[in-house]
């Protein structure tokens, strides 16, 4: 956004008197286009979400408004909006009316320093990443306020559910994403991603394998902090009915699930950039992107922009692949797992990826063949994953009908 | 400054769970005392869905009972069916035909599978697996297509009739049968392998709802509850009724009598089932299903367009009811939650003169507030209530 607005002033004649206004409005466009792009992606996720779930329970799923019913979560919104608020008469009403907006801040805020491409981003910040991980806490005050002002049991169990899962969670979140920025040497996105250029066992996740456990532990943690599957507690709808949002309705609940809709994206993304390249494409050297020029810059921007995408979508695939997978974890049992398991593995792995940082640098030959093998070793995996999602879809017969997917 | 080495003061928190919520199917209440999320003291309340099962009967004739037997236990209707048959039948003192009796075993093990899956399917779903219970449920409904076949409806069957069943077997039943197991089977086995082996289920089931055997007893509890502490009780295998002695198969028990031996017990049960199945299909001899005899049983239809004989017969069982002994009687099968029993007098007229169910999840419910519940946490509220499978048609009768 500084760029640009730099680029702007420097190529076009505004006069001193404007330009802060100018600055503003550029700003003011940005970020409602960021908000924009959140909540039309978490519109679009809520589409495939339900499509996917469907695939896998041998459901049908949405398929009445638009093509594929994709349109589904137009029709939803518009519902959402015009239906009635209705506000408990019991409720305290300025903490009711005041929590969807504080959830919705802390996710939309994140988005701000998520990149997109290798240019495109809201506010490359020098303190990106703790810049997200603090904003995305706020969620946790909306969440507890709502579960204190509706005056509901269900809703208060909810809350204080969650508020216990998101304060523990975020210790292990933070710690794995600590040794990134010890590798970038930065906490900006942008200069993390930066330092994962070239080909692809360059990307932090197979740096060595304390930094591929981490990545797990990492994405273990933000579906905690996102209160999804196995970690929706918050929300356990067989046994809290709801959760916090019980006693809302209309747009405030809309917003509820918004934000948590789009936080999927800031956990995907955040995966993406602390352990997969961010935007890097593959065996294109920073180099190469940054001295491009006229239309190859335009290209290589655009596939930038792709790559980091379909990386974010895999991840986002995966969160919902596990949401109809898996049953629920109990209040008790996920404590447990934050604080014995995920908090002493994040630092054993901090504290051994120090050492390995010391004992073998970034450029010796050895901890480039390890790059190498753990890069194969990832490769293998994935593999192995589609094929066993290629032979279950298979397996399911003529249920799936997307005949391209086999 | 004393104030503050004041413990602070803390009181319980009072949560009423039902009678209408996701998690209590039926109607049932729950109130839990709770501390924290770990529950104190519970009061459990059934008999949101009486509908007076017992008083009903007592109005009409003996055939009238058979559909208002279809509503207690509703995902097992022809379980129902051929116990309420039963207990008549041995307060007449008849034998029912070699044929109606296979035919009663395959339709109540093929009731049986629909009862365990769908309690399977529901502890499944209960915490949190919401895809093996549509798988479960979709087999349910290949089971029930094939109860429809037989019976011409998926629940309200009424396909008893006292002297046996009211129609044979359609043709080609039995291949049809074979292959809808296949069917039914690859999906119970899809939902196996989501969650038998998942430690996130084996964490939320394993040591939940414990109780021992002695407890269970004591509390009168059969059926898979009772089996999964460990006691071998199979009402068809210690009082063998209908043709179950032929049969060659295995009850499985087990050890710590905690919500995952349940969800086990149940799951091998279902296999179990499907073993007596495959046996009677082969072993099903022809003859009548229906005995002959103007007391209980409806003359054939020819006969009552055509003669006087038969016309009076058909009316004289309709209007009056069946002509059944003076006495009373106890008998009891297994239903798909453990024993079934029906206690009837009969004082000689057309119509039961008292009915009593004794409903196998009504002894659990009991066990429930005493042992089940307390130290337990909210979370466990809605697996240990699954594994009950708590129907509230039969419960609260």
């Amino acid at each position: 956004m500084e760029a640009l607005v730099q680029w702007i002033f420097a190529n076009v004649a505004i006069p001193e008197l404007f330009q802060p206004y100018v600055t503003a409005a550029i700003i003011g466009a940005g970020a409602g286009a960021i908000v924009t792009f959140a909540a039309i992606y978490a519109g679009i996720f809520i589409f495939f979400e339900r499509r996917i779930g469907a695939r896998m329970m041998s459901r049908v799923g949405p398929n009445r408004v638009g093509p594929q019913g994709v349109l589904q979560w137009l029709a939803d919104a518009v519902k959402l909006i015009i239906k009635e608020d209705i506000i408990p008469d019991s409720a305290d009403k300025p903490l009711f009316k005041l929590a969807p907006y504080l959830m919705a801040m802390g996710v939309f805020g994140g988005f701000a320093v998520l990149p997109f491409s290798h240019r495109v981003i809201g506010a490359d910040l020098n303190i990106g990443l703790l810049y997200i991980l603090a904003i995305t806490s706020i969620s946790v005050v909306g969440i507890l306020m709502s579960g204190w002002a509706s005056n509901s049991k269900w809703a208060l169990f909810g809350g204080m559910r969650s508020a216990a899962q998101i304060v523990s969670y975020e210790i292990p979140t933070a710690m794995s994403l600590l040794p990134t920025v010890l590798l970038a040497g930065t906490m900006s996105t942008q200069g993390i991603i930066r330092a994962q250029a070239g080909e692809p066992w360059n990307w932090y996740v197979f740096h060595s394998p304390m930094m591929f456990i981490l990545f797990f532990v990492y994405f273990i943690s933000a579906l905690a902090e996102g209160s999804r599957t196995p970690f929706d507690l918050p929300e356990a709808e067989s046994e809290l009915v709801s959760g916090y949002n019980t006693e809302y309705s209309g747009f405030r609940f809309a917003a509820y699930f918004l934000a948590e809709f789009a936080n999927t994206w800031i956990a995907a993304a955040v995966g993406v950039i602390a352990f997969l390249g961010g935007w890097q494409i593959p065996f294109v050297s920073l180099e190469v992107l940054e001295s491009a020029t006229g239309l190859q810059a335009v290209g290589l921007e655009l596939a930038s922009l792709v790559v980091f995408v379909l990386k974010t979508l895999v991840l986002v695939f995966l969160i919902i692949q596990l949401r109809w997978t898996l049953p629920r974890i109990r209040v008790d049992q996920m404590m447990s797992l934050c604080w014995k398991y995920l908090v002493p593995t994040v630092f054993i792995c901090t504290i051994l990826m120090l050492g390995w940082m010391i004992i073998l640098p970034w450029e010796s030959m050895l901890a480039l063949g390890i790059r190498v093998l753990m890069f194969l070793m990832g490769v293998g995996l994935l593999v192995a994953y589609v094929v066993r999602i290629r032979y279950n879809i298979v397996a399911a017969g003529d249920k799936v009908y997307a005949k391209w997917a086999v | 400054m004393s104030d503050i080495h004041q413990a602070l003061p803390t009181q319980n928190m009072e949560l009423n769970i039902g009678p209408s919520h996701p998690a209590m199917h039926g109607t049932v209440k729950v109130s839990v005392e709770l501390d924290g999320e770990t529950i104190v003291k519970s009061n459990t309340d059934v008999g949101y869905l009486h509908r007076g099962f017992e008083k009903m009967c007592e109005n009409v004739t003996w055939a009238q009972c058979m559909p208002y037997t279809d509503r207690l236990n509703y995902v097992s209707p022809l379980i129902n069916n051929f116990a309420f048959c039963q207990a008549v039948e041995k307060l007449l003192g008849v034998e029912i035909p070699e044929r109606a009796k296979y035919i009663r075993v395959i339709a109540a093990e093929i009731s049986r599978i629909t009862d365990h899956m769908t309690c399977c399917a529901a502890m499944g779903m209960e915490v949190g697996g919401f895809t093996p219970f549509l798988y479960m449920i979709e087999g349910r409904d290949y089971l029930y297509d094939l109860v429809e076949r037989l019976s011409g409806a998926r629940i309200t069957v009424n396909y008893a009739r006292i002297g046996g069943v009211v129609h044979d077997l359609p043709e080609g039943f039995a291949e049809d049968c074979l292959a809808t197991l296949d069917k039914a089977f690859k999906l119970v086995d899809d939902g196996d392998k989501m969650l038998t082996h998942n430690r996130i289920f084996i964490d939320r089931m394993n040591g939940v709802g414990k109780i021992s055997a002695a407890d269970a007893i004591a509390y009168g509890i059969t059926g898979p509850f009772l089996r999964s502490t460990g006691v071998e009780y199979d009402v068809r295998k210690a009082h063998p009724y209908d043709v179950y002695d032929r049969m060659d198969f295995d009850i499985p028990i087990g050890d710590n009598g905690d919500c995952y031996d349940r969800w086990l017990v149940r799951l091998e049960e279902m296999r179990q089932s499907r073993r007596i199945l495959e046996q009677a299909l082969k072993q099903i001899p022809p003859g009548t299903v229906l005995l002959d005899n103007p007391h209980f049983a409806l003359p054939e239809k020819d006969q009552v367009y055509t003669r006087i004989e038969g016309l009076m017969n058909h009316f004289k069982l309709v209007i009056e009811g069946a002509r059944v002994n003076e006495g009373e009687v106890y008998s009891f099968s297994e239903g798909g939650n453990g024993e079934l029993g029906f206690y009837i007098v009969s004082d000689g007229s057309g119509q039961p003169y008292k009915m009593r169910v004794r409903s196998p999840c009504f002894a659990i419910m009991q066990a429930l507030d005493d042992i089940l519940l307390p130290g337990a946490m909210l979370s466990d509220v809605v697996p240990i209530f699954g594994s009950i499978n708590m129907i509230g048609g039969e419960c609260d009768r």
